[in-house]
């Protein structure tokens, strides 16, 4: 343990604000890629139901186009 | 195909590019006006200063050189996509890769020698030493192919795509990175008259490099372009 | 080797092959993650030059070293995509690209924040910095073709040559401002590259790049995955893994 007490931690010696800062700002670079990639993913869900409700609603008029004539 | 063919449609499609191009001034003619208005700008931002004016010379001449070989790099392929040219032109027997060739060397002609003659001109604007003024035309002249060559690649590459113009210079200007460090380099060395054929020698060998590679990827990028 | 490999030309094979090493990289990499980062941030002793904010270097250096990394990976994808036109390799392209530029902003940042105590501003020219900047345009240029065009294999395909086109100007770029540097400033303090680094410090230090290595790899994996529903978006398999169940009545329809 290179530091005597959480304060010290803190601190880093003086260079607290820019060691912080330097890995809050990659973390929150990180955690934005995965949450895009992971709200890409719900779109791609949401997407696939959208294209079956209206292959669905294809089919659907198709077989009513069959039945009426 | 022989070679002696190859030969005939390389000097046709060259020809034909002189003859568009003649046919087309104000394309010709608008990229060599921006250059010298932008060089007229940097005395009227920075100061007329000689001094700093001659310091900074090596760099704003080869930057707005830069600039300007983007301005008309959208037409290079575009105008033959949409006419179908481009396509007649991947039918040839003849390689791909060495019509591009030509028409690089086309764009060079037409683009990269006004400039080069317009450079002394621009090196009076910008007070910069006359005993750099060769140094200046001899680093236009190993150069301008480069920026012909590589544009060429980037031009082939945005033909087809939606929004040309600002995904052209974003895809390219990295690209030229090297090549305006060296050139910057060899003409302030001749400034401060230290000896610089090592660096020509290195912008000579960067525009042999592109001058081989480029005509593959051009080639590459035009069939993506043309499906 | 081939017939071991081709198989995961077909995206579904790849697909769940992805989804099987997906949990282990993602477990890893924040396991090792939180080691490296708690251990170089806590554990490793203080630079006896740059007292603690050289501590900043075990996320500059792994972020640095993978974003170089990631543009080799896609250029290579690049390169089997243009000559075995496989389409997952295309894919693969516009997976990476992303990830790249978020370790090169990672990288650019932290050198930044690291530069302000060390030399006094937060932007200084240094060499590696630079090419570091340069390699972000390069991202960007390769992400911006990809998505510029209404067909997406032109614009996959025109992303994967100006990647080839990249990694070939890269050690130019780099050599050409490593010497302009050189050129304009002397010697400046040489970042981060001292020749002997101590073990304690060393250790996390290579932990952490294994760390960043998993993390890339991590994210690669998931944004590939998400590219290969998104384009076999029609196919069954895709529908099945999104939870949609292909209806019978539309796929007799089909046979019809």
């Amino acid at each position: 343990m290179a530091f005597s007490d959480w304060q010290a931690f803190i601190h880093m010696g003086g260079y607290g604000l820019y060691v912080w800062s330097a890995f809050a700002l990659s973390f929150l670079i990180l955690a934005l890629l995965t949450c895009y990639t992971l709200w890409t993913q719900r779109r791609l869900k949401r997407l696939a139901t959208q294209l079956q409700q209206r292959q669905q609603r294809l089919a659907k008029r198709r077989q009513q186009e069959v039945n009426t004539p | 195909m022989n070679t002696r063919n190859s030969w005939q449609v390389m000097s046709t499609v060259f020809k034909r590019e002189l003859t568009v191009a003649v046919r087309r001034k104000s394309d010709l003619i608008n990229p060599l006006l921006f250059l010298l208005m932008v060089v007229t700008l940097f005395p009227l931002g920075v100061g007329p200063g000689p001094d700093v004016l001659a310091r900074i010379a090596p760099g704003i001449i080869w930057i707005t050189a830069l600039l300007s070989s983007l301005l008309g790099l959208e037409r290079l392929f575009r105008d033959d996509l949409q006419d179908g040219t481009l396509e007649q032109l991947c039918l040839s027997p003849c390689p791909l890769s060495l019509i591009m060739l030509s028409k690089i060397a086309a764009h060079w002609l037409l683009t990269g020698l006004p400039l080069i003659m317009l450079s002394p001109l621009l090196a009076m604007l910008l007070n910069l030493p006359t005993s750099a003024w060769l140094t200046l035309m001899l680093s236009l002249l190993l150069g301008t192919p480069l920026l012909s060559a590589i544009g060429a690649i980037g031009a082939a590459l945005t033909a087809g795509a939606q929004r040309g113009g600002a995904l052209l210079s974003l895809i390219l200007i990295p690209l030229f990175i090297p090549l305006l460090i060296f050139a910057t380099a060899a003409v302030e060395a001749a400034v401060v008259g230290m000896p610089n054929q090592g660096l020509l020698a290195i912008l000579a060998a960067l525009t042999v490099l592109s001058l081989t590679c480029s005509p593959l990827a051009v080639a590459a990028a035009v069939k993506v372009s043309v499906n | 080797m081939w017939r071991w490999l081709h198989p995961y030309a077909k995206a579904e094979a790849s697909y769940r092959l992805l989804s099987r090493l997906l949990p282990w990289f993602a477990c890893s990499a924040v396991v090792t993650l939180l080691i490296s980062l708690v251990w170089g941030l806590a554990f490793a002793p203080a630079d006896y030059q740059q007292g603690d904010s050289y501590r900043i270097i075990y996320i500059h250096v792994p972020a640095a070293i993978w974003s170089m990394g990631a543009y080799f990976g896609m250029a290579i994808m690049a390169l089997i995509a243009l000559v075995w036109q496989i389409r997952t390799a295309s894919w693969a392209i516009a997976a990476i690209a992303p990830v790249g530029a978020a370790m090169t902003a990672i990288a650019l940042l932290t050198g930044a924040i690291w530069g302000k105590p060390m030399w006094g501003t937060w932007w200084e020219w240094d060499a590696r910095l630079t090419s570091e900047l340069i390699l972000f345009f390069l991202y960007v240029g390769v992400l911006a073709l990809y998505f510029a065009f209404d067909d997406q294999k032109a614009g996959a395909k025109a992303a994967a040559i100006l990647a080839i086109v990249g990694v070939i100007n890269l050690p130019i770029i780099h050599f050409s401002v490593e010497w302009w540097n050189t050129l304009h400033q002397g010697a400046t303090i040489t970042k981060f590259g001292r020749p002997s680094i101590a073990n304690d410090m060393l250790w996390p230090l290579l932990l952490s790049i294994l760390a960043f290595a998993l993390v890339t790899a991590t994210l690669i994996i998931m944004r590939l995955r998400n590219e290969m529903l998104f384009n076999e978006i029609h196919r069954p398999w895709a529908q099945a893994e999104l939870g949609v169940n292909p209806p019978v009545a539309v796929s007799q329809q089909e046979t019809r």
